[in-house]
């Protein structure tokens, strides 16, 4: 049985930008509001460590008007299960939690895209994202040499911060071509917020030399990375570092979305101008719904809101701006699309999957995802293919779309008060029943 | 309130800022090894958000925590290397 049952009229997946904005519209239309959220902060990956530090702006403005809400917050809660309609559990440090709700907002993110190569799994090669959300909590960056490599405008934003931490950033190698991303660039004119932050980032990491059309192929190192060769595609070089920050843009979390039954297409969760999705009551906000950032995630989640408290006239007057920040995702993806030689970094004995150590060549066999799992374990490990689906469905179009319950790795005790069946009482999730 | 907490990483006490993440302490320990791969090589952070599962150490006494979702509190026990 869970320690606590709670029910609420509007309840939030996700405290970054979009399930703030809805939280906030909901609590201030007197509703009964909850948000959910797995880590022990608010603000998600992009608003994080902006609380003590920042004043004013945009994320100040939010986070201001949640603690000033009655919205109730459940930090280092992570949803595990929906045994059924209308209910999710969530594992806390204290035990687990049932929740009910009359309306539900799925404003659960994205995490960055990873690519296997030589060297990949060496300690040092992280996120760009990831590591500059780590070093705002106490992660050493001082004085570290950082080579970040990638593709996606957070590059840049990852730059900027890990300098501001102190970190001697050596250089920025954006995959996709300089053409490609000047397009880009001239599409933020229509987007004047955007391109005063471009620019602000660019001016301040001035110094830092930004490479188009340049990827990394292998990063070198015994125990730890100690360098990394890039590649322009004709010549090779290798530069010193102590972090290799390397990620390929962002992928929608849609682990919980897809466990709800919500239809995805594309790759994102399908929703209606009223950001609903194709399960009755329940909305989506933010990226899952395409990786449009932050301004879009904002706009989404309002609209969520204002739906979510029946008051439609409200979201319509948002659809005009939201239209705006649809554009400059569209112009997002494009700029930044992934190049083809990206699929053949791997090398046979490179790891596609960490978690289980499956290595390229032993999936030579395998035709699907489903195969994969049931073949060689990979996407059978704790973060249960969140990482290697990801790469498999960029390296060979497999499509990873069926999830089961947990959703995470749980205590052993979260699973055994669960009242349906489960494929089996086990911490290791998807062991014996892989789709 | 203090500003800084003290806690333990394989027994080796550390001091780090209040609202440090568990993998900071650890990654100013023992940097290179949070745990060990099936294969027995060593494993740091990968995604620093909680997708990946390469963070994870035990925490007093609870196995495979994320230690990148963990915030540091006083007299916590760490060990790595699993």
């Amino acid at each position: 049985m869970p320690d606590q049952r709670l029910n609420f009229d509007v309840l939030v997946v996700g405290a970054g930008p979009a399930g703030i904005a809805a939280a906030c519209i909901a609590a201030e239309n007197r509703r009964t509001v909850a948000v959910v959220d797995n880590s022990p902060w608010l603000g998600g990956q992009i608003w994080r460590g902006i609380q003590t530090k920042t004043r004013g702006g945009t994320a100040r403005h939010w986070l201001d008007r949640l603690q000033n809400s009655d919205v109730q917050i459940f930090s280092s809660a992570t949803i595990f299960a929906s045994p059924s309609a209308n209910q999710l559990l969530a594992e806390t440090p204290d035990g687990v939690l049932e929740f009910k709700w009359k309306k539900l907002v799925l404003a659960t993110g994205a995490r960055e895209l990873f690519l296997p190569f030589p060297g990949w799994t060496l300690p040092g090669v992280m996120g760009p994202g990831g590591l500059h959300a780590m070093a705002k909590s106490g992660w050493p960056v001082a004085e570290k040499k950082v080579v970040i490599a990638g593709s996606g405008p957070l590059l840049l934003a990852v730059a900027d911060g890990l300098k501001k931490e102190g970190a001697r950033v050596s250089l920025v190698a954006e995959q996709a071509n300089w053409s490609e991303v000047m397009r880009f660039g001239l599409s933020l004119l229509r987007h004047p917020r955007k391109l005063i932050q471009g620019v602000g980032i660019k001016s301040r990491i001035i110094g830092v030399p930004y490479h188009f059309g340049c990827w990394p192929v292998r990063a070198n190192g015994s125990s730890q990375v100690e360098s990394v060769t890039l590649t322009d595609g004709s010549r090779s070089w290798t530069v010193d570092c102590d972090y290799l920050a390397c990620g390929f843009h962002l992928v929608p979390n849609l682990e919980l979305p897809r466990l709800l039954g919500c239809a995805v297409s594309n790759g994102y969760v399908s929703v209606n101008e009223f950001q609903l999705t194709s399960v009755p009551d329940v909305f989506c906000a933010g990226e899952p719904t395409g990786i449009g950032g932050v301004d879009c995630a904002l706009i989404e989640g309002q609209v969520a809101g204002w739906v979510a408290v029946e008051a439609p006239d409200y979201a319509r007057k948002l659809f005009g701006l939201r239209a705006d920040w649809h554009r400059f995702r569209a112009s997002l993806h494009q700029a930044f699309a992934l190049r083809p030689e990206l699929r053949r970094l791997a090398t046979p004995n490179t790891y596609v999957c960490r978690c289980e150590d499956v290595r390229l060549e032993d999936l030579s066999n395998c035709k699907s995802w489903r195969d994969t799992k049931l073949n060689t374990r990979c996407g059978m490990g704790s973060c249960q293919g969140r990482i290697c689906g990801a790469a498999a469905e960029f390296l060979f179009g497999w499509k990873n779309d069926s999830v089961r319950p947990p959703l995470f790795p749980v205590r052993a005790s979260s699973l055994a008060g669960k009242t349906d069946a489960l494929p089996e009482i086990t911490a290791e999730p998807n062991i014996s029943s892989p789709t | 309130m203090p500003d800084r907490v003290t806690l333990f990483i394989n027994g080796k006490p550390i001091s780090v800022p209040v609202g440090s993440i568990v993998a900071a302490a650890v990654a100013r320990s023992y940097p290179s090894c949070f745990h060990h791969s099936v294969h027995q090589e060593t494993r740091s952070p990968l995604c620093g958000m909680g997708a990946c599962f390469e963070c994870c150490v035990t925490i007093n006494g609870s196995p495979h925590r994320r230690s990148c979702l963990t915030l540091c509190e006083e007299g916590m026990e760490v060990l790595t290397g699993a």
